[in-house]
């Protein structure tokens, strides 16, 4: 079912993750939650597994669950893995004849959940080919515990455990590309989104995740004040620029074609998006003018290759 | 079953649900984490035009929409955090200090 999509149709919908929930306010994982949900078809149920993490440890705080549909939590590294032993229970009892509704089955984890240490679950359920959708909310370290530094943390970030010292300036390597990971695992859909502008974008690609038979994968970007360093009311523009300044691109790859979603009208420069965080206040000290050229580098080879790769 | 509103930290373990289960959904609802908040949103009816821009941007669902309409705000969820003032096209949402609206 492709219908157009009207912003206004589907805030009309109750809201599936509701408030009350222990995030910190002007948190990037609440509304990527309840965007992604927003895409389930009304009349639809679903499952939601959730590895360990900020949105796991503030979202279903014994007896507060925020979530309207059924929930699970897991440990940091299998949440794709009970995702996919649910799935295969469903399918079992439907080919019984013993369940009626249909039932969506979504997983929920961190970058620490995904990049590092729920890999290999993860790996495996997109290989055995579940029908279900393993989101990553990307806020590009261990928040939950403290910011230390992940396999998903940029170049140059300071973190608590890539601290900036004689020895060494921020965390020395640079972001795993996870989405092109997962793409290899020649899944039907794969594709890397954020909460940008009327949430078009996220919502169509949710949909399609979630109602595309098979294992799917999506990759969000999620802000998060605290780890990031920045006033808890600018998630809007922290996104925006990400995508404008190519850092974040927005693409999908279906049954193996790949397409570019966004290319921002004017190309900014990555010291625009790099400016408005504390974690890389390190790069506009004097002498370290390297660094905002090296990650510029980085970006824009990103970029040049996913501009191969989708034709555009 | 013990319903998630009549627990709390007097409740002896043996009235608790078996493996910490919860057979309610949303029972966050009863939370108020309206007390975290530090700076207020206060809502201008007159100049919603209703594009619903900030509904998907509130992370704590706290925009309630009826009939193609946002009503005012849910201050017993919302924490303050001030993201929908700034995607807010028409000036209909402004923050005023302090953690309620006077």
């Amino acid at each position: 079912m492709n219908r157009v999509y009207d912003l206004k149709r589907e805030v009309e919908k109750p809201e599936r993750l509701t408030g009350g929930h222990r995030l910190c306010a002007g948190c990037g994982a609440g509304v990527i939650v309840a965007g992604v949900l927003r895409a389930l078809d009304k009349e639809d149920k679903a499952v939601v597994v959730n590895a360990t993490s900020c949105l796991e440890v503030s979202t279903f705080m014994y007896p507060y669950t925020a979530y309207m549909d059924s929930y699970i939590h897991s440990a940091f590294e299998n949440s794709a893995a009970t995702c996919s032993g649910v799935e295969a229970a469903y399918k079992a009892l439907k080919r019984r004849g013993k369940l009626e509704e249909t039932v969506k089955f979504i997983t929920f984890a961190g970058d620490g959940g995904t990049y590092d240490i729920g890999f290999q679950s993860l790996s495996g359920a997109m290989e055995r080919g579940h029908d279900m959708v393993y989101v990553c909310y990307d806020n590009e370290a261990y928040m939950n515990t403290g910011i230390q530094r992940s396999s998903s943390t940029p170049r140059f970030t300071r973190t608590t455990t890539t601290p900036l010292g004689s020895a060494q300036k921020g965390k020395q390597q640079h972001k795993k590309d996870l989405t092109e990971i997962l793409v290899a695992h020649n899944i039907p859909y794969a594709a890397q989104t954020a909460p940008l502008g009327n949430f078009k974008d996220l919502h169509i690609k949710s949909h399609k995740a979630i109602y595309t038979e098979g294992p799917c994968f999506l990759n969000i970007l999620s802000p998060c004040p605290r780890g990031w360093d920045y006033p808890m009311d600018k998630l809007a523009e922290i996104i925006k620029l990400a995508v404008d300044t190519c850092v974040w691109p927005l693409y999908e790859v279906e049954e193996g074609v790949w397409r570019l979603s966004y290319t921002p009208k004017k190309k900014l420069p990555v010291a625009d998006y790099l400016r408005t965080q504390g974690r890389f206040r390190n790069m506009f000290q004097k002498g370290n003018e390297w660094m905002i050229e090296e990650a510029q580098q980085y970006v824009d080879q990103k970029w040049e290759r996913l501009l191969e790769h989708t034709g555009a | 079953m013990i319903k998630a509103k009549d627990i709390n930290e007097h409740t002896p373990w043996q009235d608790l649900t078996p493996g910490g289960e919860i057979y309610e959904p949303g029972t966050a609802r009863a939370f108020n984490t309206g007390t975290w908040r530090t700076n207020t949103p206060v809502f201008h009816e007159e100049a919603c035009k209703h594009c619903m821009l900030c509904i998907p941007f509130c992370p704590d669902s706290s925009i309630p929409v009826k009939d193609g309409k946002r009503l005012d705000f849910n201050y017993l969820h919302c924490k303050g955090c001030g993201i929908c003032e700034n995607v807010c096209p028409f000036k209909a949402i402004t923050m005023v200090s302090g953690g309620v609206a006077l």
